[in-house]
């Protein structure tokens, strides 16, 4: 709100300054996706129709969830590479959990939903916990340690399974959380509204959230504001890593299968979701609507992409591309905010 | 080789060097800009060959940024550098170097892992074909420091020397070219006594070659032992340039601070009332650690620590309240013993302390005033309401701060980057007010602030004093202890050499203890 007032009342000053304006207030999402929607409308017919745009919504919202978690990691001046492997983990384990209790007792098909649910997200969340304990008590840099758990979850995952999907949840795992639909809106994006609207709370009415933001923007001033700084980390891997799960089990329901291998692609195109919504990898800047946006602008280039039939392979080269071209724009516009001091 | 070229480069500057007309190194109108602050301010300065030039300042005078420019680390914003007389574009420093300009600057540019010939010739080390030359680069390596009088094995480890010795190899490598001007930023602030006497030799030595020398120094007794010139620094701008024979220590300390007191310093009624701090033997780890220092603070009272830089004083307080580790000590807060402080616990009990650097330890830069201002009492009412923030009562806390401490621009959502220094400072004093504090403690609180800003700072501690509050003001600047204070200690390395009261709180008696004076 205040972003929005403040643009357009220094719009009115120099009208040939609007641009760089909004480039220093908002970074260079609003941008990409005015060129994104006019490359792909072009493109294809089929883009700039309300069913694409619904599908485009659903095919991102596991990419919106892990985002989110991200966005913690990144405020606190860290990031989350394992944040695929968390997926992936969550998946094998909630899918072996859900299979088990489902045959022990095939009558109570809810309470195996649960039982799977609950076990994949404590596993999953178990990753962010390792992280957490690493890079907030011991000082190992998120780098180091979120790499190293990539490759222990990863393992977890392949050896629990042997590398084989894992079958056997009930039907109504995937009919509700994969397919089903409430007034023409799929499930999962319910569940991504919800944990947007809590961690929006989270992170802007309430002091916890603050300190997120402080501990990236200065630790050793939070620190001497009475922060506790090695608990807010924690707390935030833990939450990175959480959030990660929940999109796991989505997946998981959309699948119908426990995978171990899916996610391989979500650190990249997380980090790169939030680094294009402006999230500074410094820390302590970055809004959680944004990065919602820059999620939704990663599944609106796949999907433009896929309608014009761009391959694949080549969609990987786009991504690393718009990826780096985002961080070279926030260096830009740190420099911007310097000369633009008013 | 190296001899021979640098005994002609003496041979060159030293005829007539001395009486030449103009200057080695001058500058003219140097101007340099920070976002938000005039570093240095329309610099006039000029450097003889075979002197030695003293930079005299406080803290954030300048002289950094005056140096920094001079040696190509920095470039400046408007003004001239003129080298023999001709105007110079210093892009890098090692341009600065190839013309003869080298500085050896108080923060190191070793590096650790590299041994001291490596770190001597870095980026320019002797190749042939495209190879280096290990053995030709020692050897160079060896009669440098040997023209030096530098006991130092090439081959070593530069981590593995003591901080003396890696001084030794900063100066070193600043003779790899043969400088016609040499920078000294605080060279002897790490040197023991004997090392400080081969530092000067060499001084000396290199003067008579026709060296012309910079040289900042907070030590009086320096100043006279080797100082040929003083100039002044204040604020960003040049205020004079002295002769060092002639000029007593307390005209210099006038310069140096110069203001008109009476118009800055508000008069503060003293009604000491119950001890809030009281700290006995405190001695924290390490050998530049305090050693067994004791102080009090009561209500209504201005405590001063005066002392040089690393003498302990800052160590002291954030000891107290628990941001710096405590090897022994007893620290009671209002009556209670606190055993171990928790920077938690203390701001709890009341205890406020704002830091001095305020870019890496006081304010989060790139997030908004008003966050900044509210960091310390989000879980304090108003601004907390059960669980959740009241994002309403910590905008109005924050615009009635800002009102009151006169921010400028009055809007909280700026970024605090975005501020001058003297406002990024009301930003960390509003913090102290967002709730009630019984000791509140200033860490140099005026470094790099205008005067006008500082007159309102000083009301400001003048007016929590008077409301009861206990103020500890640590402080670097000489008139702020002298006119501010009710009582003060002065720290000298880990020791709190004096404690003076009321009346006794004079420029003498507290440079008695501040600049080493009973050396000389």
């Amino acid at each position: 709100m205040t972003v929005s007032s403040e643009s357009s009342a220094a719009g009115t000053s120099t009208l040939a300054d609007l641009p760089k304006k909004v480039f220093v207030r908002l970074g260079i999402l609003p941008f990409l996706l005015v060129i994104a929607v006019v490359v792909f409308t072009i493109l294809s017919d089929n883009f700039l129709t309300g069913r694409n745009l619904l599908n485009v919504l659903r095919q991102s919202v596991f990419l919106t969830i892990v985002s989110m978690g991200q966005m913690l990691a990144l405020l606190t001046g860290g990031f989350d590479l394992s944040v695929g492997t968390t997926l992936a983990l969550t998946s094998v384990v909630g899918a072996m959990a859900m299979a088990a209790a489902y045959a022990a007792m095939p009558d109570a098909v809810w309470l195996a939903i649960f039982i799977g649910c609950f076990a994949g997200i404590v596993a999953g969340t178990m990753i962010g916990l390792c992280n957490g304990i690493g890079v907030a008590f011991f000082g190992v840099s998120p780098f180091m340690m979120s790499l190293g758990m990539t490759s222990v979850g990863f393992g977890i995952a392949l050896f629990l399974t042997g590398g084989t999907p894992v079958y056997g949840m009930p039907q109504a795992f995937g009919d509700v959380f994969g397919f089903g639909s409430f007034l023409g809106i799929h499930t999962p994006i319910y569940v991504a509204a919800l944990l947007a609207v809590l961690l929006f709370v989270y992170l802007y009415r309430t002091p916890f959230g603050r300190y997120i933001y402080a501990v990236g923007g200065n630790a050793k001033a939070a620190g001497l504001s009475g922060i506790n700084t090695r608990a807010t980390l924690l707390w935030t891997y833990i939450m990175c890593a959480a959030m990660a799960s929940v999109a796991g089990m989505l997946l998981t329901a959309r699948l119908d299968t426990g995978e171990a291998n899916i996610g391989a692609s979500m650190p990249l195109e997380s980090i790169a979701a939030c680094v294009i919504a402006g999230v500074s990898l410094r820390g302590g800047v970055g809004r959680l609507e944004n990065v919602i946006l820059g999620a939704l602008f990663i599944g609106l280039v796949q999907n433009g992409m896929n309608l014009a039939r761009i391959e694949s392979y080549l969609q990987t080269v786009v991504l690393g591309g718009l990826l780096i071209l985002a961080v070279i724009a926030d260096q830009i516009r740190l420099r911007y905010v310097a000369s633009l001091k008013d | 080789m190296v001899s021979q070229a640098s005994d002609a480069v003496v041979q060159e500057v030293g005829e007539g060097a001395r009486t030449s007309a103009h200057p080695l190194l001058r500058t003219e109108s140097l101007t340099k800009d920070y976002p938000g602050i005039r570093a240095l301010n329309e610099m006039n300065f000029d450097l003889r060959s075979g002197e030695v030039h003293i930079l005299f300042g406080e803290n954030g005078a300048g002289k950094s940024t005056l140096i920094s420019m001079l040696a190509g680390a920095n470039h400046p914003t408007s003004g001239k550098i003129l080298f023999d007389g001709k105007e110079v574009h210093l892009g890098s420093v090692h341009e600065a170097r190839e013309l003869g300009i080298s500085a050896v600057f108080q923060e190191f540019s070793l590096i650790p892992q590299m041994t001291v010939a490596e770190n001597m010739f870095l980026g320019a080390e002797p190749t042939q074909g495209g190879f280096l030359r290990p053995r030709e680069q020692k050897a160079k390596a060896e009669e440098i420091l040997k023209n030096l009088d530098f006991h130092l094995k090439p081959g070593r480890r530069v981590d593995h020397l003591t901080r003396a010795e890696q001084q030794m190899v900063e100066i070193a490598k600043a003779f790899r070219t043969d400088p016609s001007v040499l920078i000294l930023d605080e060279p002897t602030a790490s040197l023991t006594n004997h090392e400080t006497e081969q530092l000067f030799k060499l001084v000396a030595k290199l003067r008579k070659r026709g060296v012309g020398i910079i040289y900042i120094t907070h030590r009086m007794a320096e100043i006279r032992e080797i100082g040929d010139r003083i100039t002044i620094l204040r604020d960003g701008r040049f205020i004079d340039t002295v002769d060092a024979a002639t000029t007593s220590e307390d005209r210099l300390v006038e310069l140096m601070t110069g203001r008109v007191v009476g118009q800055i310093f508000p008069k503060v009624n003293y009604n000491p009332g119950e001890t809030i701090l009281e700290v006995d033997n405190l001695h924290t780890p390490g050998s530049g650690g305090l050693n067994g220092a004791s102080a009090f603070v009561r209500r209504g009272e201005i405590v001063g620590f005066a002392g040089l830089v690393g003498s302990g004083k800052s160590k002291f307080a954030q000891a107290s309240f628990g941001s710096y580790p405590i090897e022994s000590g007893r620290i009671r807060f209002k009556g209670q013993d606190v055993g171990k402080p928790k920077t938690r616990d203390m701001l709890k009990r009341g205890f406020m302390y704002l830091p001095s650097d305020r870019r890496s330890d006081g304010l989060m830069m790139m997030r908004p005033a008003r966050e900044n201002i509210s960091l310390a009492s989000l879980t304090n009412a108003p601004l907390s309401a059960g669980l959740f923030l009241n994002t309403r009562a910590e905008n109005r806390v924050a615009s009635e701060l800002a009102d009151r401490l006169n921010l400028s621009p009055r809007r909280i959502e700026r970024l605090a980057g975005q501020f001058s220094g003297g406002n990024q400072q009301k930003l960390m004093l509003a913090r102290s007010l967002t709730r009630e504090f019984d000791l509140i403690v200033f860490d140099e609180p005026t470094v790099g602030v205008d005067v006008g800003t500082r007159a309102a700072i000083y009301q400001f501690i003048a007016e929590l004093s008077e409301n009861g509050a206990a103020i500890l003001l640590i402080s670097s600047d000489l008139p702020e202890i002298l006119h501010l204070t009710n009582r003060t200690y002065v720290f000298y390395r880990g020791e709190i050499q004096a404690e003076l009261a009321g009346d006794d709180i004079t420029e003498a008696n507290v440079l008695a203890h501040f600049f080493e004076r009973e050396e000389v």
